[in-house]
């Protein structure tokens, strides 16, 4: 595979992946916020093709959980009924990318509780909630990386270009923004203030101070390229001919820097998603009963739910293949630049 | 009464106690070697030992106990917080004493008491040869001590608000070497039930720092063991900073069980400092602690399940209430409007009744306790049955009553678009209000979670916030911002008298609008006099009938909305014998003498 075939196919999982996270509400069977008090801590329900007296069906079915008569985390498979899967139910009611009111689902259990993942304390489809959850995150993560690549961009750029003192006062900015402790930061804001913040809001202010204080490292880095490219023959020579500083950004010095920003920013997003949820672990971020990844493996804090209940752990292992995506898409990203150069 | 407790976590504290451990296991390794004393293991002809009914324990050996912090004094004067009051209740004692397990008086230090016919005095008589733990005789001298001290008003004891009856303090006066005479200036309802909590101070170590204003500094935990004494079964040996307290036998003291041997049974207890609750848990699992107690139903079913060489034990619904409580209190001139249209709403009868309604207190109790605990309509609890009335109705959820409830009280429900419709109130504004909780504490985090699914099928937005407990606190009693509240109340005592400053409108813990000057409404007028009504009554059946009064006035006006009351779970390893957990406090250690290790040696080699 040439490295451009693997580096479109790198893009075309990711892309898929939160096509997935984007649509949650057509994967999820539910709406996730809604509690089913019945099935606390349901276990995952696994999905059948052979039933017990050995027929193979074509659709995959069921068998309905309840809890054990007088436990109350005990559950127990009812096997005398296999219920198949149904697919495109109407269901729970949801916004398609925020806008096109929807109630279509892709599969549901018609009726019967159906939790492929598992349910959480109060019931609720841990598939829902980590497809919605990521949505949460993924976009803390998006949007954050992309406030703070357009940050560090301009500062850095406009550093590395006037040089000087202007360089001087920038760069020990950016410096003790690197030095800044910024979970202690966020403590602060959070204390100051009110006692009620609306989850957008919350989401908001989140993405806003992680993508605020992010921004000195990439700067450097297009700091340091700027100013390796600011001196190079053809920038001099178009300066030789008059062109105009702002002439000369933009089409010699920053589309040297393209390499590094998108690196950057495969490298930046995962992170960023990791911020959102260390934030809302520690129930800073985005307030329950909105599902983040982060404030869903929050009740993991708790020794009981660590030891009984396997599936809470299951929003961990969602970010995995989108972390591991972005993160072989960034040494892509850096392989296929390095070798363009030297051809 | 004490606010329930929280877990608040210290990390630092978490690291020093894991060396705590390592430190106690090599100094109990010291103290096996060491022999059992040379104190007298039976009563002298003087002594009057008081006999205790239990099973023959054998004497020896050591239990270690995980407090959730560290106790802030050992000087019962000035002893608000739960550990402090655990550890004291193992070092000191009461002339009358309440048996924790059938919530009924016995004799203490006093062997009797006589009431005279109008109430008003209590001829008590000590028992004979009574010595404090640093073999210093007891006598009645220590007593009036004792209570001159407690009346002080310079002293500031938090027992003084209880020795004041009608506006008068308790006259004490000495009868005879052995006797002393107590006079009320009016009838006293709790009766003999009054010296519970009261223990006696050892004169010739404490008169010279009261005489000097310094007794409330006195009895910090940096106390040097000899300079401390009490009359309670176990006397202070060391304490280390961050780690562990420990307590060693009181030789001299009193009880001794069928046989005669003097009790208590045990060389020590180890109190170490483990600040959360997980910890805690993680801790008794591995073997580290005898015994377990305040724990939460989840992690009771986590032990349960994996029980080996411990038995756990659920002894029923405990004094512990949770309720939801409004804003209610009068704010100044300053108050944001926005506060005090939400206040509209609050003060409505009507809308606190259709939040109650619309509250599943089933499913509380499943989900948050796991059935481990009962549903509540009132705060005096199942655990409480000589004080609970049965007549208090008990209604079934109910949306649709609720709905309509919210409808009478001028609120309306507009059909939304979107399906997700929305509670206004006569001006059109949205109903929209926060509750908070305690952050440190998840059982009521969980209850406050299913509340505001309850309150979301009336229409109604709620946010939940989890605050840490001592700002949750500050909102409560000083600044008064704040919406909703969950909280819980655990009573130390089944009588009403624990709750006085709840239910009194110009209680600190009267919630809802503490400390008032005059009531602010009717009912708390009522209420306020019912409490004292009940204060004086001597009669036990109008007491009753005041309470009862009292209960029904709280559930049919709902300022707080009572949800829910766990049971007291407990755990302990086999091998400690006597093991019977009460459910009031100190739910384990309440018969701290009788404990014993059944293969001590062994276990103290551990």
């Amino acid at each position: 595979m040439s490295a451009r075939s693997r580096l479109l196919f790198c893009v075309a999982v990711l892309g898929a992946l939160h096509l997935g996270v984007a649509c949650a509400g057509f994967f999820a069977p539910y709406d996730p916020v809604a509690q089913d008090r019945e099935h606390p801590y349901a276990p995952p329900m696994r999905l059948h093709f052979v039933d017990t007296q050995g027929q193979i069906h074509p659709r995959p079915f069921f068998y309905a959980q309840a809890l054990r008569a007088g436990s109350f985390e005990e559950y127990e498979e009812n096997r005398a009924r296999a219920i198949p899967v149904k697919f495109f139910v109407s269901g729970a009611p949801y916004h398609v990318l925020g806008v096109f009111p929807l109630r279509m689902h892709l599969f549901g259990g018609g009726g019967v509780p159906m939790y492929l993942l598992g349910s959480d304390a109060y019931g609720r489809d841990l598939l829902s909630r980590v497809l919605f959850g990521g949505q949460v995150s993924l976009l803390a993560g998006l949007i954050g990386a992309g406030l703070t690549l357009s940050i560090g961009l301009c500062i850095g750029a406009l550093a590395g270009f006037w040089g000087g003192w202007k360089d001087e006062v920038l760069m020990r900015m950016a410096e003790l923004f690197l030095a800044l402790p910024w979970i202690y930061l966020l403590f602060a804001l959070r204390a100051f203030l009110p006692l009620t913040v609306p989850p957008l809001q919350a989401f908001l202010l989140v993405v806003m101070v992680i993508g605020a204080v992010g921004w000195a490292r990439p700067a450097r880095i297009v700091r340091g390229i700027v100013l390796s490219a600011k001196e190079r023959d053809f920038v001099r020579a178009a300066r030789g001919f008059g062109a105009s500083d702002s002439y000369l950004l933009r089409k010699h010095i920053l589309p040297e820097t393209a390499s590094a920003v998108l690196t950057q920013a495969a490298i930046l997003v995962p992170q960023f998603v990791l911020a959102e949820m260390t934030l809302s672990f520690l129930g800073l971020g985005v307030p329950e009963p909105v599902p983040t990844w982060g404030n869903m493996l929050a009740s993991l804090q708790h020794y009981n739910v660590l030891v009984s209940y396997w599936w809470m752990y299951l929003p961990a292992l969602a970010m995995v293949p989108f972390f591991l995506g972005y993160l072989v898409l960034a040494s892509l990203l850096q392989g296929s630049y390095g070798t363009s150069k030297i051809e | 009464m004490r606010c329930a407790p929280g877990s608040e976590v210290s990390e630092r504290r978490a690291r020093l106690g894991h060396m705590g451990t390592l430190l106690a296991a090599i100094s109990a390794c010291a103290l096996a070697i060491q022999a059992a004393g040379s104190f007298p293991t039976h009563a002298d002809a003087k002594e009057e030992l008081l006999r205790v009914a239990g099973e023959i324990g054998r004497p020896g050996g050591r239990i270690v106990i995980a407090l959730r912090s560290e106790p802030k004094t050992l000087n019962p004067l000035t002893a608000p917080d739960t550990t402090s009051r655990e550890v004291i209740g193992a070092m000191q004692a009461d002339l009358v004493h309440i048996n924790r397990a059938t919530q009924l008086t016995e004799p203490a230090l006093a062997k009797s008491w006589k009431v005279s016919a109008d109430g008003l005095q209590y001829t008590l008589t000590l028992r004979r040869g009574l010595k404090f733990s640093d073999g210093q005789p007891m006598d009645v001298e220590d007593v009036l001590f004792t209570f001159r001290v407690y009346l002080d008003e310079t002293v500031r004891a938090i027992q003084r608000d209880f020795l004041v009856v009608g506006g008068k303090p308790i006259a004490v006066r000495k009868v005879d070497a052995q006797t002393v005479a107590f006079t009320l200036a009016r009838p006293y309802g709790v009766a003999e039930r009054l010296f519970d909590g009261l223990p006696i101070l050892p004169r010739h170590l404490l008169e010279r720092a009261y005489k000097e204003g310094k007794l409330v500094q006195a009895g910090g935990l940096g106390t040097p063991a000899n300079q401390w004494a009490g009359l309670g079964a176990f006397r202070l040996k060391e304490y280390v900073a961050g780690q562990r307290l420990v307590l060693e036998r009181n030789p001299y003291y009193w009880k001794a069980d069928e046989q005669g041997s003097r009790l208590p049974y045990l060389d020590e207890i180890v109190f170490l400092f483990v600040p959360s609750a997980d910890a805690q848990v993680v801790r008794f699992q591995s073997g580290e602690t005898d015994i377990i107690s305040r724990l939460g139903a989840e992690n009771f079913s986590v032990l349960s399940r994996q029980s080996r060489d411990y038995r756990m034990a659920d002894a029923g619904p405990g004094l512990e209430y949770n309720f939801l409580f409004f804003n209610l209190n009068e704010l100044g001139e300053k108050t944001p409007a926005d506060v005090a249209r939400k206040q509209n709403w609050f003060r409505s009868e009507k809308f606190r009744q259709a939040v109650s309604l619309a509250i599943d207190r089933e499913a509380i109790v499943r989900l948050v306790y796991q059935g481990r605990g009962v549903p509540l309509w009132g705060p005096v609890t199942p655990g409480n049955p000589r004080w609970a009335d049965a007549g208090i109705a008990h209604p079934a959820r109910s949306l649709d009553k609720a709905r309509q409830l919210l409808a009478d009280a001028g609120f309306r429900l507009p059909n939304a678009e979107n399906g997700e419709s929305q509670l206004v109130d006569r001006d059109g504004k949205p109903i929209e209000f926060s509750i908070i909780t305690s952050a440190s504490n998840a059982d009521r985090g969980k209850m406050a979670a299913l509340i505001q699914d309850d309150l979301k099928q009336l229409g109604m937005r709620v946010q939940v916030v989890p605050l840490e407990l001592h700002s949750l606190i500050d909102r409560i009693t000083q600044t008064k911002e704040y919406d909703a509240c969950v909280l819980g109340i655990a009573s130390f005592d089944a009588d009403p008298n624990s709750d006085l400053n709840v239910w009194l409108s110009s209680g600190g813990m009267h919630l809802w609008h503490p400390s008032q000057k005059h009531p602010a409404t009717d009912w708390e007028a009522e209420i306020d006099l019912l409490m004292e009504q009940q204060l004086t009554a001597t009669n036990g059946a109008r007491r009753k009938k005041f309470y009862d009064r009292v209960q029904e006035i709280l559930a049919e006006r709902q300022p707080m909305i009572f949800l829910a009351s766990p049971d007291v779970l407990v755990g302990a390893k086999t091998s400690i014998g006597n093991f019977h957990p009460a459910v009031l406090e100190p739910y384990v250690l309440w018969n701290v003498e009788q404990l014993y290790q059944r293969n001590g040696a062994e276990n103290a080699r551990r």
